[in-house]
């Protein structure tokens, strides 16, 4: 009877085949399954805010839905946004974050220790198989260590806050597979450009981008850090990489006991909508011209444009990894003249790692200026913003026109390598020249 | 039947730096609203006009998750977007705050000045002045409910009153 033999075939096959983000939807919405496309409220693990996002925006809405926080224990709060300016109204909105952080016993209040992205993890919030929502589109980052993490407005985070739930379509599955290992000198951001390029911004929409293979294997957190924070470039819900040893040895260190990371996986037959492979070992460093970080070509296409300002800075691009990079190009060298070259440590924590093992004396050496570890330059504010008409190139996620400064203002985007590099030749350079 | 009102049409990829330009993020809304799309065209601020329609290509509010983005167009009077595409985020925010964000293929066929009458819940746009129809998707069906309450903050209210 070979109908019923081919039934039963496929309930073998199937029955509970899913992917990794689903699993997670499909335990916070209380479920056995979920498949992509179905509506679901999911009990939410824990919710992040930053300075912008946060007290300013839903102490009105809490106020006007009459409730307060569901579960104070499961909020975390870090200011990054407006921190390091001094102007009236930046310091009004540090104060009314923390007196509403003071009135509450958060999960997590970080106020100016760097920014959310980086110190979320950092600081132990975030373990495998959590269901996490942030108040920033760029809390995709959480994925690199086996969450599901969103990125929500001020509305939806009223909601959170006030109920605990949120609702979402489970995403369908774009798999990125990244095979071999990355040539020296190039890094995780030329990959997730060279995906930006080849699938376009927004490419991913509504999507999980999930990334395996060995060359994700590869990599340390903080580059699959960038495969994660840049899943929201192609548009994606969430960016997630599966925990292994590399995760949890990370985690260890910041006091989280992963035991439960065999139950984190995606299972080899779930299906996806979609599989790009990317071959690591031919990949070039990559450079995104203005003003989006799909206009991304090898570096080679726009060598010699001349700059007036290298930013080693965000969440994307200045974790410690960033950092060595960096200091590996310019060690020994000095930056071109003319050229202003700013270093600012994702992290207070960073920073002081960075300072230790001598990589910021490393920069400084070179021509760097260390500027407060906040968001800063990556949304025009500080003192690397940049002026009309002038150039810059960035570690950080986008270059909209205008983000980074004047609207006239144009910013190329790249790896830390690529960054360093072309702070030293005064124009865009290939990082492998300085190797 | 919903009021008629005029069309402002943009192309691909208006991210949510140009609808909420960082630099005033920390004023108030009505500053920031005045600066609402000033890098690609100054005129739009102080134009528009309440019950305008706001119409793009792909990926509308793309970017970041700040919901200033649709709020200041709300605060302007545009009282629908449509749009080939939209940014995920963009997308619930607008319905988050009761304004309908609705998918439509055929944006390329609306020219600004235009006027439209849009039918949010049918998911028909009326072409008054070229005398077209052209349709959207329907919003998904627990939205309808949402979007009517006047977004997710009157709709939480009246569902927490609704458990009492
Ligand atoms: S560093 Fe830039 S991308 Fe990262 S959270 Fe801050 S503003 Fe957003």
């Amino acid at each position: 009877m070979p109908g019923k033999h081919n039934d039963n075939d496929a309930a073998r096959q199937t029955p509970m085949s899913m992917t990794l983000a689903e699993k997670i939807i499909a335990r916070a919405s209380g479920r056995e399954r979920v498949r992509p496309g179905e509506i679901v409220t999911c009990e939410v693990d824990l919710a992040m805010m930053h300075d912008s996002s946060g007290p300013r925006r839903q102490i009105p809405k809490l106020a006007e839905l009459g409730v307060d926080v569901w579960d104070a224990a499961k909020v975390v709060l870090i200011t990054d946004h407006f921190v390091g300016e001094r102007d009236e109204l930046s310091i009004e909105i540090q104060s009314l974050t923390r007196d509403w952080a003071a009135k509450r016993n958060l999960g997590g209040y970080h106020e100016a220790q760097g920014i959310c992205h980086v110190v979320l993890p950092e600081r132990g919030h975030l373990a495998p198989g959590m269901f996490v929502v942030g108040g920033d589109s760029h809390s995709t980052t959480g994925g690199a260590f086996g969450c599901f993490m969103t990125g929500i407005g001020a509305t939806d985070m009223a909601g959170v806050l006030a109920t605990g739930s949120i609702w979402v379509r489970v995403p369908q599955t774009l798999r990125v597979r990244v095979d071999g290992v990355l040539g020296d000198g190039v890094a995780a951001k030329d990959v997730i450009l060279a995906i930006c390029h080849r699938i376009g911004i927004n490419g991913a929409n509504y999507m999980t981008a999930e990334y395996t293979g060995s060359g994700v294997a590869a990599m340390v957190m903080d580059e699959r850090m960038v495969l994660a924070n840049m899943a929201v470039e192609l548009g994606a819900k969430c960016g997630i990489v599966a925990p292994d040893d590399v995760t949890c040895a990370w985690l260890a260190g910041v006091g989280v006991d992963v035991a439960d990371a065999q139950t984190w996986q995606s299972d080899d037959d779930a299906p996806v909508a979609r599989e790009i492979v990317v071959d690591a070992a031919e990949l070039a460093p990559q450079v995104a011209a203005p003003h989006s970080p799909e206009n991304s070509a090898p570096v080679n296409a726009h060598a010699g444009t001349p700059i007036d300002q290298a930013y080693i800075g965000a969440c994307t691009g200045a974790k410690l990894d960033d950092l060595r990079m960096a200091a590996r190009i310019v060690d020994g060298r000095r930056i071109a003249e003319g050229v202003r070259f700013f270093v600012a440590p994702a992290s207070v924590r960073i920073n002081e790692e960075a300072e230790r093992e001598g990589v910021l004396d490393t920069l400084r050496a070179a021509g760097a200026a260390i500027l407060p570890s906040a968001c800063g330059a990556c949304i025009g504010l500080g003192p690397a913003r940049l002026g009309a008409g002038e150039v810059g190139i960035s570690s950080s996620s986008r270059n909209f026109q205008g983000r980074m400064g004047d609207a006239s203002s144009q910013t190329y985007l790249s790896s830390p390598y690529t960054v360093a590099a072309t702070a030293l030749a005064g124009h865009i350079a290939d990082p492998r020249d300085y190797l | 039947m919903s009021e008629s009102g005029r069309a402002w049409v943009y192309g691909d990829g208006i991210n949510t730096d140009l609808l909420a330009p960082a630099a005033y993020l920390k004023g108030s809304m009505e500053e920031l609203a005045a600066h609402c799309l000033q890098d690609l065209d100054p005129d739009f601020a102080r134009s528009v006009k309440e019950g305008d329609v706001f119409v793009a290509g792909d990926n509308l509010g793309i970017g970041s998750s700040r919901e200033q983005a649709p709020q200041a167009l709300q605060m302007l009077g545009i009282r629908t977007v449509l749009a080939k595409s939209f940014g995920r985020i963009f997308y619930r925010n607008a319905l988050n705050l009761g304004m309908p964000a609705l998918v439509c293929a055929d944006t390329d066929r609306i020219r600004s000045g235009d006027r439209l009458r849009v039918d949010a819940t049918a998911g028909v746009v009326e072409n008054l002045t070229s005398g077209e129809t052209l349709a959207c998707e329907s919003l998904p069906p627990h939205l309808v409910e949402m979007v009517a309450d006047g977004g997710l903050i009157p709709h939480l209210k009246k569902k927490l009153a609704g458990g009492r």
